[in-house]
């Protein structure tokens, strides 16, 4: 499952003629995915996801008290996202400063979540998601996502469902789901989506590259298969740590 | 964190949406129409390329500017762009002073990224001593009065500016840069537009008013590419979309899409 190391300016395959890809996979096959459940014992919920070669850790802390206090709304609890990449999770070291990538991360998938959360049951408050990347390989913010949600749930937070997320890419002018490093780095295109899956309504939507007006249809009908797989390991992943507590 | 609530009477609010059930808009505009548009070009003679776009009572400057510069290591053979966008407060109460905010960086990614995908900019053409020495082409947005859609508008006074940018011929000497007096267009291969729309309960409106912006439950962002095909898509707000409402909504914007085009080709020659 681990990517080929490629000497920079070598072509490299994306997809092989047998139609496979550069890590064997399926073209609408998902990466080894393994969810665990509450790893952080200070925050109010944790996950700990790894997607493929992805290692990312999310913390919820909340709902808590506002600071600074103006920030907080007489209605409904904020919700506060950071995502961040830890300067050793990339090749080629990464300044530890936000970038103008994170920042806007950080707001889409603060955007992706929100709406799966009854956040008028908790006015003055906020709600605050830390994300850490620890080792990136490609479809960082649709795995942070996954496993933000599960954290969330893990804090005990109501919501009206978890919130599950993947990344359609394009190579030789073929969609593929979960798209790698070298897929993403190397790729024609990028297409993350969220979804609430048992709702389906789409949470987060982003695309850079070309789609033609029927891979966007294909896309999502794509993401949707492989949001059902990712929900189920979500919900799983869940049901292990609480299954384990009910009958202490 | 974001700006402030910014706040809508109630009455105002129920207008619109009663408004919305008939089909109609505060501004008499059917769902699916933009606003009026007039775009000025070269207005600032110290840059390279530069428009005024007015999208209704939405007014945005961008601003092209060229300079020489050593290329990113992992593309040593290509121009490099840059886009930069400032919500500054002098366009809306909304908007505070200090360092971008996620909404200016929102905004500038989206257009990087309609741009970039589509190759917009010939970076491969913008070489001059390969892997040593390349243009570097910023693009740089002032929104001036935020009336709604600064997307729509930042993105048609991008491609305006582009359009319009004159870059100076060089000539090499011994690996010496010399620039000459001589000037010519930049390589630009496409014209890609956004189409931004506002989700308002289960109704999509093209193209908000500020107002609309102030209720709407969530943001969709179209690029579209000269041939209709897509070269960005951002979702934006905290409101959701079935699967099928985004298609509609992409069927829509590839026709205002030509709209937006037309407009471009009504101001500028290309």
């Amino acid at each position: 499952m681990i990517g080929m190391p490629t000497k920079k300016g070598t072509p490299i395959v994306l997809l092989k003629e047998n139609g496979t890809r550069i890590d064997g996979r399926k073209p609408d096959e998902i990466r080894p995915l393994k969810i665990s459940v509450g790893v952080l014992r200070n925050a109010d919920g944790s996950a700990f996801i790894e997607l493929g070669r992805n290692k990312i850790i999310v913390a919820v802390y909340g709902p808590r008290e506002v600071h600074p206090r103006h920030l907080a709304l007489p209605d409904r609890a904020i919700i506060r996202c950071r995502y961040h990449m830890a300067p050793f999770s990339v090749p080629e070291r990464k300044s530890p400063a936000p970038s103008r990538r994170e920042i806007e991360l950080s707001k889409v998938i603060r955007e992706a979540l929100a709406p799966a959360i009854f956040l008028e049951k908790f006015p003055r408050t906020t709600i605050d998601i830390f994300i850490e990347v620890l080792q990136a390989d490609g479809s960082t913010r649709v795995a942070s996502i996954t496993a933000a949600s599960v954290a969330l749930a893990d804090a005990g937070i109501p919501m009206k469902d978890l919130v599950a997320a993947v990344a359609v890419g394009k190579v030789d002018s073929q969609l593929i789901l979960d798209l790698n490093h070298y897929e993403d780095q190397y790729g024609e295109g990028d297409m993350p989506i969220a979804m609430m899956p048992s709702l389906g309504e789409i949470t987060l939507l982003q695309a850079d590259g070309i789609f033609t007006p029927s891979e966007v249809r294909a896309a999502l009908d794509m993401a949707k298969m492989g949001i059902e797989k990712i929900y189920n390991v979500q919900k799983e992943a869940l049901r292990k740590k609480y299954s384990s507590l009910l009958f202490r | 964190m974001s700006a402030p609530e910014k706040i809508i009477p109630t009455v105002k609010k129920n207008t619109i949406l009663l408004m919305l059930e008939k089909g109609e808009r505060l501004d008499g505009r059917k769902l699916d129409e933009i606003r009026k548009i007039k775009i000025e070009t070269d207005v600032i003679g110290n840059a390279e390329g530069s428009a005024i776009v007015h999208l209704g009572n939405t007014i945005v400057i961008a601003g092209v500017k060229l300079n020489i510069v050593t290329p990113y290591a992992d593309t040593p053979n290509q121009g490099v762009q840059i886009v930069n966008a400032e919500l500054i407060p002098l366009a809306s109460p909304v908007f505070e002073p200090g360092p971008p905010g996620e909404d200016d960086v929102e905004l500038s990614r989206v257009i990087d990224r309609a741009l970039r995908s589509v190759k917009a900019i010939d970076l491969d053409k913008l070489v001059i001593i390969p892997g040593k020495k390349v243009w570097a082409v910023y693009i740089d947005i002032y929104a001036l009065n935020h009336s709604g859609n600064l997307i729509d508008a930042s993105m048609l006074a991008s491609i305006a500016a582009l359009l319009t940018a004159k870059k100076p011929k060089i000539e090499l000497v011994n690996d010496q840069i010399k620039k000459l007096d001589e000037r010519e267009k930049l390589p630009i291969t496409d014209i890609p537009v956004t189409v931004t729309f506002a989700k308002i309960g289960d109704k999509l409106v093209v193209d908000p008013e500020y107002e609309e912006e102030l209720i709407m439950d969530a943001r969709l962002t179209f690029g579209i590419t000269s041939n209709g095909n897509i070269c960005a898509l951002q979702k934006g707000l905290c409101g959701t979309f079935k699967p099928s409402l985004i298609l509609e909504a992409l069927e829509i914007a590839r026709k205002v899409a030509d709209e937006y085009r037309n407009y471009i080709k009504s101001f500028i020659q290309i």
